[in-house]
């Protein structure tokens, strides 16, 4: 009986999910009427705006993950390390992004650091690029932080870090050459998720008016027909890829066997 | 002046007094253990001594110079962990390599301090593995040449045998111990297990509640200690309650039976203390006090005969060497039991 009711469970979850992606797929092919073509995506990817926007956001994307790593990663380890007590409060603080909506964030960065203000990053291009850079960090923190907490979970952080000081390690070394590299299926994983969730971001980069690739989904999903679903699929595409190279990440690492004790 | 002198260490964790005046010195290329039960404060005086715990008072010195106030990696101190410690992202040739690393030392001095280190310790060909491929005794190995590999000054060893299981246990202090010797390096080794720090030290340093309450050689440790703690935290005691007759001269009785000791002894009630050792079965030659009693038990260990026995109502227990000729008595035997009286520990009380 439970067997039957697995099944039906199974096959709602399928309906549920693979349904809408089917009907999505099956839609973006019938841009030529009358037969399956990949008009759609040759239109979508041979468009300058799309190639403009997802080199932008992939830019921004590793930017972010290189500030999200030299962010957690120390931050991470010497809460660990020193402030045991102070782990329930900053994992706290590393939810917040989650209740406050992303529409809150960047008005409270608009209001801070307009033109007008002490520090008018959104006076250039660039320094609107770092607002929004630090914007994605915020909303990737708590992604990135339980990965990379998770990570330090497996090794005994206060052991080794007494080992390495003992053989005349500095903090630099300690955390490039004996930290990072323990945590980095974490850190890839975190790594993957950020690059996900700024691929499709559209608040801040709309609010912030910077030619991203969440607007550009949103601008063509407002115009065109099969276009936004062949986009759609491909974004979806992306998003997977991620997921498996967290994956693959995982496999490659020669001593995880090590890690898991 | 010692090669490392410890002074009047002491450490406090908010209320808790945990090392009190702690003061110990050692000499260049000598091995000192520091024995005691579970929470004494060795492991803490051993952190102070690397620097990971900053003393709250007293001075740490090294070769003359005061290092109290240095950090962990300025002190040129090795250190072996109890869980390992080994780095699990680095092969074992790269987790010998990685104090010489840190210190600058170029790739083909690297690679012969390496090569040496994994000869040192006897694991030649496993410079290529990772950590978790390796057994526990061997993963030691490689955080001992890991330790030594950049030369330290002093050695030191948090309980390093107390996760491996017996037999690899003992040939691996055995190993550590002609090492050292062999380097000729200063080395303290934390244990709490006696046979342990009495089979490889130099000396042993027996602590109780946060002070040394002796410190000797392993022979004087364990036939003259300095305070009760000692003597029975060191090795195996009898102890028979004695009545005092004459304190000035020495006389008690034990179980009845009269017992000259020909020395002084505390007036009012004593405990006699004697190793297992030191009671032979039967009377023996002049002078010896012997003491009725009963075998109770005998265990053949080989070369060696345990017996458990009784004297009045206390048990006690002696160990006889096996001589062919002799076999041993059977459990129930009444005898006496003698003994010398110089062997005899008087504690108070
Ligand atoms: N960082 C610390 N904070 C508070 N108490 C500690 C700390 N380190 C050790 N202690 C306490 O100090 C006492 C001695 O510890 P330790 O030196 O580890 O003993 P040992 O190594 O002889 O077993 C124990 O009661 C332990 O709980
Ligand atoms: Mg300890």
């Amino acid at each position: 009986m439970t067997r039957v009711w697995s099944w039906v469970a199974l096959a709602v979850g399928v309906v549920y999910f693979a349904l809408p992606l089917i009907g999505t797929v099956e839609f973006s092919l019938r841009k030529r009427r009358g037969e399956y073509s990949l008009d759609a995506y040759r239109e979508v990817l041979g468009d300058p705006r799309f190639q403009e926007t997802f080199a932008y956001s992939v830019v921004m994307a590793l930017v972010t993950i290189a500030f999200g790593i030299l962010l957690v990663v120390p931050t991470a380890y010497w809460v660990r390390l020193k402030l045991p007590r102070l782990r329930p409060v900053v994992e706290f603080i590393t939810l917040l992004p989650l209740v406050i909506p992303a529409i809150v964030i960047v008005f409270g960065y608009i209001r801070l650091f307009n033109t007008s203000s002490i520090l008018p990053l959104t006076g250039s291009a660039r320094g609107t690029d770092l607002l929004l850079m630090f914007g994605y960090a915020t909303l990737a923190l708590p992604y990135m932080y339980r990965a990379v907490d998770t990570g330090l979970r497996t090794i005994d952080v206060a052991t080794l870090t007494e080992a390495a000081q003992s053989l005349g390690a500095g903090w630099v070394t300690i955390l490039g050459r004996l930290i990072l590299p323990n945590v980095l299926v974490a850190v890839l994983s975190g790594a993957f998720l950020t690059f996900a969730i700024v691929i499709g971001e559209f608040t801040m980069a709309a609010l912030l008016n910077r030619p991203a690739f969440g607007p550009y989904m949103q601008l063509l999903g407002a115009n065109k027909a099969y276009e936004p679903a062949a986009l759609a699929v491909i974004a979806f595409a992306i998003t997977w890829a991620c997921m498996g190279l967290i994956q693959l990440a995982t496999r490659l690492q020669r001593h995880t066997r090590a890690q898991r004790r | 002046m010692p090669f490392l002198d410890l002074v009047s260490l002491q450490k406090s964790f908010g209320q808790l007094r945990v090392v009190k005046d702690f003061s110990l010195g050692i000499e260049k290329g000598e091995f000192i253990s520091l024995l005691g039960p579970s929470g004494c404060g060795k492991t803490t005086v051993l952190r102070m001594v690397a620097g990971f715990e900053t003393p709250s008072a007293g001075t740490i010195r090294i070769d003359g110079r005061d290092v109290t106030g240095l950090r962990p990696n300025q002190r040129n101190i090795g250190m072996v962990f109890q869980a390992y410690a080994l780095f699990p992202n680095l092969t074992v040739a790269e987790n010998v390599a990685f104090g010489l690393k840190v210190k600058g030392a170029d790739r083909a001095e690297r690679e012969a301090r390496v090569a040496e280190m994994l000869r040192l310790i006897g694991l030649p060909d496993l410079g290529g593995r990772y950590p978790f491929q390796l057994s526990g005794g061997q993963q030691q190995r490689v955080a001992l040449a890991r330790a030594l590999a950049p030369k330290p000054r002093v050695l030191l060893l948090d309980e390093p045998l107390s996760a491996l299981d017996a037999k690899v246990r003992v040939s691996l202090r055995n190993q550590i111990r002609e090492i050292q010797r062999d380097l000729g390096i200063t080395t303290i080794f934390v244990t709490h297990d006696q046979e342990e720090a009495l089979s490889i030290s130099d000396r042993v340093v027996v602590m109780n509640g946060g002070i040394a309450e002796q410190a000797g050689a392993p022979f004087e440790i364990y036939n003259r200690p300095a305070t009760r703690f000692v003597a029975e935290f060191v090795g195996t005691l009898n102890l028979l309650p004695a009545e005092v007759e004459d304190a000035a001269a020495g006389r008690v009785t034990v179980a009845g039976a009269p017992v000259a000791l020909g020395r002084p002894v505390p007036p009012g009630r004593v405990t006699l203390a004697l190793r297992p050792e030191a009671i032979h079965l039967g009377p023996v030659g002049d002078g010896a006090a012997a003491l009725p009693g009963r075998i109770d038990d005998v265990h053949f260990l080989g070369s060696v005969i345990r017996i458990q026995a009784s004297v009045g109502d206390r048990r006690i227990l002696l160990d006889t060497f096996n001589r062919p000729g002799l076999p041993p008595p059977s459990p129930g035997t009444e005898t006496r039991f003698s003994f010398n009286p110089a062997d005899v520990l008087v504690l108070e009380g």
